[in-house]
């Protein structure tokens, strides 16, 4: 028999008290490896999204707003900007590429949003059915939008009024029929569908203002279609790319105090984001250290009274020609095995975790988390539980290690 | 076999015992005897190697053992002596057949499933393989505890008090089997003891009178 198999059959000689310890050690190791998982994808989700966009120029207001809802689209745009300003900071000698959003609609809370097709090549997104859009009124689903409604090639659609999802009226009359399907980028294009800048003025152009006061929009009535009834026309924002990285230092000053447009930095705003939502992360880690503490608590409790119980068996391995060492070898084998089993647990649980925030989050077409990829940083959570395992085993194998053989064979 | 020159110890807080020589062929029986405290437990872990003398030589089969390191010790008591304590220690975590098998574990070796099953045949529990030490009575747990003493067919058999609380019948039945197993494995057999009966059921031991000696020593530590 090895001491590894003796371990583990002594750990699980005490059934109650062995699962006891293995739940608070997994559940330790599970909240940290959620907070690793979910960090981590949404660092990548942000960096994806803001691959090579220098700056997003929008109507003035909050500049964190202006990233969120441009780059992210997960708040509302602050307002237009006319078409017009935007074609003239295209000429701009320090802008190499200006890609032009027009938002405003939803289909099932999906974001309509008219582009170019630069859009498509910027984020070098690869179609799984189809095209990109020709003609206005033709569109392109993210491949979340097309597993959650289930259209596919060809079907058609009309846009709700509002980004707020389901509170505005349908365009009724203006029906976008899909022209391609992208496949999945795990970034924001997933959950957008993309059309013609020209299909978003179209709609809008020939939608009917309503006879009475429109409702409040609480989400945002931002799209230009009260403004469009007359030229000039409006698009909502810009992504831009500098053509060289100097431009950071002149073009956003230039566009917020010279144009009617404001400038915001996506890599400053991020930061910024990310410090804030990092106080999140912060305290969730630190819950799992928490939760790692009592556990290894307890793992030390668990391993004393072991040591305590089975004094007399540990002095007559003793007894029977075992090294002080192997004796110390046996407990330490008990707390890995605890450790060994509750690393594979707690990933197991971390990323069960992750899948379901994962999935409530897809439900309202938010970030995308999965609980399927793994992250570099996960090596640790083997490395913690041993850690956290051999810390509590110490104590009681020293007390192990040196258990008086002679003394105890002589207590009656 | 056993021999021990001028042997003493010293308690860490408290007497210095010491021994009268004693000599023992391999194959024979000794019989300590000794009121409670005499020092009969120590002398017995002394020959273990599991006490170390303050003073004087225990050499045991051809091995003084004041010559090996405490890890040799270890190893060397693994494969020469076969020690029955009072207290059985069965550990109740484990089948009979697992406790055995803990000999094999302790010294180091592979585990001899023939062996296991032959020492549990021999003492008529082998049927007992499969159960916990605290389903068995008492007399079934002392065969057990037996079995396992001499897995490891040990040079010297030390017993301690090995009919302490057992009937008349048992204790007879306990010490037969004790003899016979020194027998089958050419054992030299050691016996700590206070009971009168076993020096009746074992009337060729040698008797080796434990405490004249220690008496003596706890009388030099008075004033």
């Amino acid at each position: 028999m090895k001491t590894v198999a003796l371990a583990f059959r002594y750990l699980w000689s005490r059934p109650l008290q062995a699962l006891l310890n293995l739940l608070m050690l997994t559940l330790g190791l599970a909240s940290i490896t959620f907070v690793l998982l979910a960090s981590e994808q949404i660092d990548r989700a942000f960096q994806r999204d803001l691959a090579g966009i220098d700056l997003v120029v929008g109507a003035k207001g909050s500049p964190m707003q202006l990233i969120l809802a441009g780059v992210f689209h997960i708040d509302v745009p602050p307002g237009n900007i006319s078409l017009q300003d935007a074609q003239e900071l295209r000429k701009h000698p320090q802008v190499a590429q200006l890609i032009p959003l027009s938002m405003g609609d939803t289909f099932r809370g999906f974001r309509i949003v008219g582009t170019t097709v630069d859009y498509l090549e910027h984020y070098k997104m690869a179609f799984a059915q189809g095209q990109a859009w020709v003609r206005p009124m033709e569109a392109v689903l993210g491949a979340q939008v097309a597993r959650s409604t289930g259209m596919v090639l060809g079907d058609t659609f009309v846009g709700s009024h509002g980004l707020g999802g389901g509170g505005g009226h349908d365009h009724g009359e203006n029906l976008y029929r899909i022209k391609g399907v992208l496949a999945p980028c795990g970034c924001v294009a997933d959950r957008l569908i993309l059309t013609a800048t020209e299909s978003v003025w179209q709609v809008h152009e020939k939608a009917p203002m309503p006879v009475a006061a429109p409702m409040p929009d609480a989400a945002g009535d931002t799209h230009e279609a009260h403004a469009a009834q007359e030229p000039p026309r409006e698009i909502t924002m810009a992504l831009i790319t500098y053509k060289s990285p100097l431009a950071a230092a002149t073009l956003p000053r230039w566009v917020n105090s010279s144009t009617r447009m404001q400038a915001a930095a996506p890599a400053l705003e991020v930061s910024r984001l990310l410090r804030l939502l990092g106080v999140g992360s912060e305290v969730l880690r630190g819950v799992g250290a928490v939760l790692l503490f009592t556990a290894a608590l307890s793992v030390f409790i668990a391993l004393w009274n072991a040591v305590r119980e089975r004094r007399e068996d540990l002095a007559m391995l003793r007894m029977l020609g075992a090294t002080p060492t192997k004796v110390a070898a046996l407990l330490l084998s008990e707390a890995l095995w605890l450790a060994l089993l509750a690393s594979v647990l707690g990933l197991a649980a971390g990323h069960g975790l992750t899948a379901l925030v994962g999935y409530m989050l897809e439900a309202q077409h938010s970030l995308p988390i999965s609980g399927r990829i793994w992250v570099p940083a996960e090596a640790w959570i083997p490395v913690a539980a041993v850690g956290v395992a051999t810390l509590a085993a110490l104590i009681p194998s020293v007390t192990a290690y040196r258990i008086d053989v002679a003394q105890l064979l002589n207590a009656r | 076999m056993i021999e021990t020159r001028a042997l003493r110890y010293e308690y860490p807080s408290g007497p210095t015992l010491s021994f009268d020589d004693v000599d023992v062929r391999q194959g024979g029986t000794l019989l300590l005897r000794g009121n409670s405290g005499a020092g009969k437990s120590t002398w017995l872990a002394l020959a273990a190697g599991m006490l170390t003398p303050k003073a004087g030589e225990i050499v045991i089969a051809g091995q003084p053992l004041s010559r090996l390191s405490r890890g040799a010790r270890d190893a060397w008591r693994a494969r020469t002596v076969g020690f029955l304590p009072q207290k059985l220690h069965l550990s109740d975590a484990l089948t009979v057949e697992r406790n055995l098998a803990l000999a094999f574990y302790a010294a180091g070796v592979p585990e001899n499933r023939v062996t296991l099953t032959r020492a549990l045949g021999l003492l008529g529990v082998a049927e007992l393989a499969g159960r916990r030490p605290s389903q068995l009575s008492g007399g079934q747990a002392q065969r057990v505890a037996l079995a396992r003493t001499i897995l490891m067919e040990p040079r010297v058999i030390l017993a301690d008090e090995p009919t302490a609380s057992l009937d008349d019948e048992t204790a007879l039945t306990g010490l037969k089997l004790l003899e016979n197993c020194a027998f089958q494995c050419n054992a030299t057999l050691v016996i700590a003891t206070h009971d009168r009966r076993v020096q009746k059921a074992l009337p060729k031991a040698t008797v080796y009178q434990i405490g004249r000696a220690a008496a003596a020593a706890w009388s030099d530590t008075l004033p």
